[in-house]
């Protein structure tokens, strides 16, 4: 008797507004308690809402970037809930006719491509935030958030499985950041999940009672917490209960979900369109001006670089997931004739390396793609080695000096590989046996001939010191 | 001083320098003190700051940089927010509340130079007809203190009837202008939907709420029209549409112009006397050169059981701001959230406005919903066709405002149904966005009786124009209810 | 259709109002009172009407993504009825 685990995802993003959806506060991130709540936000009595018109910018980037339908005419509606982080004791949301509705996500598991319909994407505003255990018997009230644009990204309940859901997320997440519609930070709250879980046996065609567990905020909760309250569910039927429909909290510490108490009676949440906000037409004109300055989609720029740049389907995930990392490898690509495949390695390990020991990101890395592509060059014509260019663009990273510059300044064009340099101090030796007996036999003046040959023979870019020191060590092993 | 009796002769008083802004204010400041008492009209009179706005209205004038209605008096019901001075829309729940903010009107009329004098008393969340449920008192009717204003904007229509105010301004959900304009012998108008800005008028029911001006004529109306009318880009819904010149419009012969008779308005709740007085007006139209006819507006009976739907349920979620956590009442020593909500807002709350949330929240709730609330707006759309069909005939719809003239104080409570019903003639025209004006006509037993003339949408200045001709005529606004007005210029 | 005694007191549980149990009977019999006189819209068939949410023909006009307010923290929470380091207090909830 086999279980089948059935997973919807409810995304809310933050979208990346200067100010709120409904009224001009500022919506930066950190600011002190309630320095950013206007007259709107704090559901003053008179006060009235109006719209931001980026919001819809935004949602209707996401709508091109999943092929969703995008309505010609929307509206807002008002969710009607008691919380004291609701100042209005309603939200400003969408219930019939949402912004996007019917688009798709595809991401990869292990090789295989999977599709999840996406339901609906709609705007709705944020709630405050609620700090419990601040002071002793009260909870402390912040509404900075509150009014914060979010786009609500609902999947159809087609996940099966913890990783799957994990891997639609990452997928989802790397599109807003891509598109710039939301910044990601899943810390800051930017970027936040719920679970629906189920479980039902393989065979039944019916879904079973469905749990919304909450407070996810990693992809590793998630993961946890999906596993968690599959398990649990199973177990409860298994044992002849009936799971009952409910809001459930992940606690991240004991690694296990409970019941919301705040959400234990049911809602019934009345919504009705809200008359403070008129409807919202959206014209072809709208959606064409947008779809013309759209980003390609990390799918899509994945798909390119797998076929323009031959680049394995792991580096280009690296590259193209990354919206900064994208632009950099592309422009490395631009300026010049490389092997892609070098400049992914070069990339994705030492310049990488280099960025996050230093705790900035790689679009403001000091070595900018023009400076990597003048290393790179110097590998792919053979003047430097790989090692010599690690070392290299260790030094590039605090100066300013061009490449060539610097492997002048510190002969670092000189060949000091000890197996090169092995090579052809062997094969010299082996050609000047006479030189090599007066040496042994004590003219130990004939080391500069042959040294000297050895610089010929590498160009003059042998270090002479290693040379020196490696024939020294080999013709006294042949005594 | 001797008040005068109409704003355009403020106005004129006060370019002549026949009296002063200062003057003025103190006239009628003294008035409210001595005479309010027995009216009630009042919740918060600013004493202190009506002067000093005087002052420097007065200043404004002596250095040319006044504007019309620099230094004219007038009241705010206390529905509107104004910055530093309490604001309670009639309620316990907001008593202790000084807006930090103005309303845009507010904003507007003060950036004119008008002077405030108070705010005026209402029936609590503007929900009433009656002024018989606001927390400070009921408001006693000018004409006889034993019977209402009418209600909402009970306070604005008793002290512009009784001379305490030359202007007021109102809001109008279900007729709450239009009805106490009609008991107390006054104008009011309800603008079109969308006309005037709805920021900062604390919301009842936000698809048919709307502020209007009260005065004693039609020709005052449009004095305070005019700068209260125009986009608010703070208030989504106010509209674009252009303002026109109220005051300039008024002179238009009625020669020519339609006026639609609703054969279901004559039914069997409308008092016999009150409708002899509204015939006697259609006479007087008529013999202004207006064509009346009669039209068929055949939703009327269900458009006040629409409006109490629609209306309860907007209320039920614009009210429930009120939580005693930003603002407002808050309950004693509340042991957890829900004891905070429950008790502040039970106490916070009088008994109409609790059973207009109780009444909203079941017919937005799961299972209710189409039955109630979708149904209403279904009528609510046949409503506003009924209309859309009529003004292609006619140019403005005449009716009796209200069934009855001022009834006595006490008698509508037990049954809250039967204080629903008065609405019947106002309601529609909240439902279909339309404008409408309410003028006196007549007397019955030395009560008013208000007629009401409904325009099409945006057409304020015909209406204005309508009502305005027939004043002209007939002089019923010049009729006072206090007998020491009656010497007033 | 009438409103049983249940159904007031869910609905005033989700309207955040307590109703003292010796009032009641009498909220029920107003709401059916209400809830009867309008029942009255039944009379009339509205099948295929679009119900009308906006009186005004027109759509909804968009504000600028500029941040427009400034901090007025002290002056909104100088009607406040209880804060602490600029927070709004509420008695604890339990999540």
């Amino acid at each position: 008797m086999s279980w089948e685990i059935v997973i919807g995802l409810e995304v809310h993003a933050q979208l990346t507004t200067s100010s709120k959806i409904f009224s001009g506060s500022s919506t930066a991130y950190g600011a002190n308690a309630n320095t950013q709540a206007s007259a709107i936000d704090l559901a003053l009595p008179g006060v009235l809402p109006v719209l931001n018109k980026r919001v819809l910018d935004l949602a209707i980037m996401l709508g091109l970037a999943i092929d969703g339908e995008i309505a010609s005419e929307s509206i807002f509606s008002r969710k009607n809930y008691f919380y004291p982080d609701s100042p209005k004791g309603y939200q400003i949301s969408q219930y019939d006719k949402p912004i996007i509705s019917k688009g798709q996500l595809k991401f990869v598991n292990d090789g295989e491509e999977k599709i999840i319909n996406i339901t609906r994407a709609h705007l709705e505003e944020d709630a405050g935030k609620s700090l419990h255990g601040e002071f002793e018997h009260s909870t402390a009230i912040d509404l900075n958030r509150s009014g914060t644009p979010l786009l609500e990204i609902v999947s159809e309940p087609e996940l099966r499985s913890a990783q799957d859901a994990v891997l639609y997320l990452k997928e989802l997440h790397c599109l807003v950041r891509t598109l710039g519609i939301c910044d990601g930070n899943m810390q800051e709250g930017s970027f936040r999940c719920d679970a629906n879980v189920s479980v039902r046996k393989a065979e039944d065609p019916e879904l079973g009672t469905r749990t919304e567990v909450k407070n996810l905020n990693s992809f590793r909760f998630v993961e946890r917490a999906i596993n968690y309250e599959a398990a649990r569910q199973i177990e409860v039927i298994e044992e002849g209960g009936t799971i009952r429909q409910e809001t459930r909290l992940y606690d991240p510490e004991k690694n296990e979900t409970r019941t919301m108490r705040s959400k234990e009676d049911a809602h019934d949440y009345r919504y009705f369109p809200d008359p403070d906000l008129l409807p919202i037409t959206i014209t072809a004109e709208h959606i064409a001006r947008i779809a013309k300055d759209l980003p390609e989609t990390p799918w899509n720029k994945r798909l390119r670089y797998l076929k323009d740049y031959g680049v394995s389907s792991e580096d280009s995930e690296i590259l193209a997931n990354s919206p900064e990392t994208s632009v950099y490898f592309e422009a490395c690509m631009k300026k010049s004739t490389l092997s892609p495949k070098l400049v992914a390695n070069w990339i994705i390990g030492e310049l990488s390396a280099l960025v996050n020991k230093s705790s900035l990101t790689i679009s403001k890395s000091p070595i900018v793609p023009e400076r990597l592509v003048s290393v790179l060059k110097r590998i792919e014509d053979k003047t430097i080695s790989g090692k010599t260019a690690k070392h290299l663009l260790g030094l590039m990273w605090d100066s300013s000096s061009s490449a060539d510059q610097i492997i002048a300044d510190k002969g670092l064009d000189q060949v000091s590989d000890n197996e090169l340099l092995e090579k052809v101090i062997s094969q010299t030796l082996a050609n000047f046996p006479s030189q090599v007996e007066e040496y042994k036999a004590g003219k130990l003046k004939i080391l500069g001939f042959l040294v000297g040959h050895v610089m010929k023979q590498t160009k003059g870019k042998a270090n002479p010191a290693m040379v020196k020191a490696i024939m020294e060590k080999n013709l006294r092993q042949s005594i | 001083m001797n008040l005068p009796n109409s704003v355009t002769k403020i106005i004129q008083g006060l370019e002549d320098g026949t009296f002063s802004s200062q003057e003025l204010t103190e006239a009628y400041l003294n008035r409210i003190d001595n005479l309010d008492p027995e009216i009630n009209s009042f919740i918060t009179v600013c004493h202190e700051r009506a002067l000093l706005d005087a002052k420097n209205a007065d200043k404004s004038r002596s250095n040319g940089s006044a504007s019309k209605l620099t230094g004219v008096p007038y009241a705010n019901k206390d529905i509107f927010c104004t910055k530093g001075v309490r604001t309670t829309s009639g309620s316990k729940m907001l008593d202790t509340f000084i807006s930090p903010y103005d309303a845009t009107i507010v904003e507007r009329l003060g950036s004119q130079g008008m002077v405030m004098l108070g705010k005026t008393n209402m029936d609590e969340f503007a929900m009433g007809s009656s002024n018989e449920t606001s927390f400070y008192g009921q408001v006693n009717n000018p004409w006889n203190t034993n019977c209402v204003p009418g209600g909402s904007s009970g306070g604005s229509a008793a002290a512009v009837s009784a001379g305490f105010t030359p202007l007021a301004t109102g809001s109008d959900t279900g007729g709450s202008i239009r009805q106490p304009a009609a008991f107390c012998g006054i104008s009011g108008l309800k603008p079109t939907y969308g006309r005037v800005s709805r920021y900062g008028m604390i919301a009842f029911a936000s698809s048919l709420d709307q502020a209007g001006p009260m005065g004693r004529s039609v020709e005052d109306l449009a004095h305070l029209l005019s700068p209260m009318a125009g986009y608010d880009p703070k208030d989504s819904t106010s509209s674009m549409d252009k303002i026109e010149d109220y005051s300039g419009n008024l002179e238009d012969a009625l020669k020519g112009k339609t006026i639609g008779l609703p054969k279901e308005y004559f039914s069997t709740s409308l008092d016999r006397q009150v409708e002899g007085v509204i015939e006697e007006a259609i006479k007087e139209f008529e013999k202004l050169g207006a064509n009346v006819v009669e039209i068929s507006l055949p939703t009327t009976s269900l458009s006040i059981p629409a409006y109490y739907v629609i209306s309860s349920a907007e209320c039920s979620s614009n009210l429930s701001r009120y939580d005693g956590v930003r603002y407002g009442h808050r309950c004693e020593l509340p042991i957890d959230i829900e004891d905070l909500y429950k008790r502040t807002r039970s106490e916070g709350f009088g008994e109409e406005v609790k059973r207009r949330l109780l009444t909203g929240t079941y017919v937005l709730s799961s299972g209710y919903y189409d039955a109630y609330y979708r149904k209403a707006q279904q009528i609510r759309r046949l409503i506003k066709n009924d209309f859309t069909n009529a003004f292609t005939q006619v140019d403005a719809v005449i009716s009796p405002t209200a069934p009855t003239t001022a009834f006595e104080a006490g008698t509508h409570l037990d049954n809250p149904v039967e204080m629903y019903l008065g609405d019947c003639f106002t309601v529609a025209s909240n439902l279909a966005g339309l404008p409408a004006l309410s003028i006196p006509a007549g007397f019955v037993g030395g009560m008013p009786v208000g007629l009401q003339l409904i325009g099409n949408y945006f057409q304020e200045s015909k209406l204005l124009s309508l009502g305005h001709m027939f004043q002209k005529s007939t002089g019923w606004h010049q009729h006072f209810s206090r007998d020491d007005l009656k010497g007033a210029q | 259709m009438p409103i049983t005694e249940k159904e007031v007191r869910e609905i005033a549980q989700l309207a955040r109002i307590s109703i003292a149990v010796k009032d009641i009977c009498s909220y029920e019999d107003q709401l059916n009172k209400i809830l009867a006189f309008v029942d009255e819209m039944k009379a009339v068939e509205t099948e295929g009407i679009t119900p009308l949410a906006y009186p005004l023909e027109e759509t909804q006009k968009l504000r600028n993504d500029k941040v427009s307010e400034k901090n007025q923290r002290e002056s909104y929470q100088s009607v406040a009825p209880t804060t602490e380091n600029g927070l709004y207090l509420v008695p604890q909830v339990i999540e």
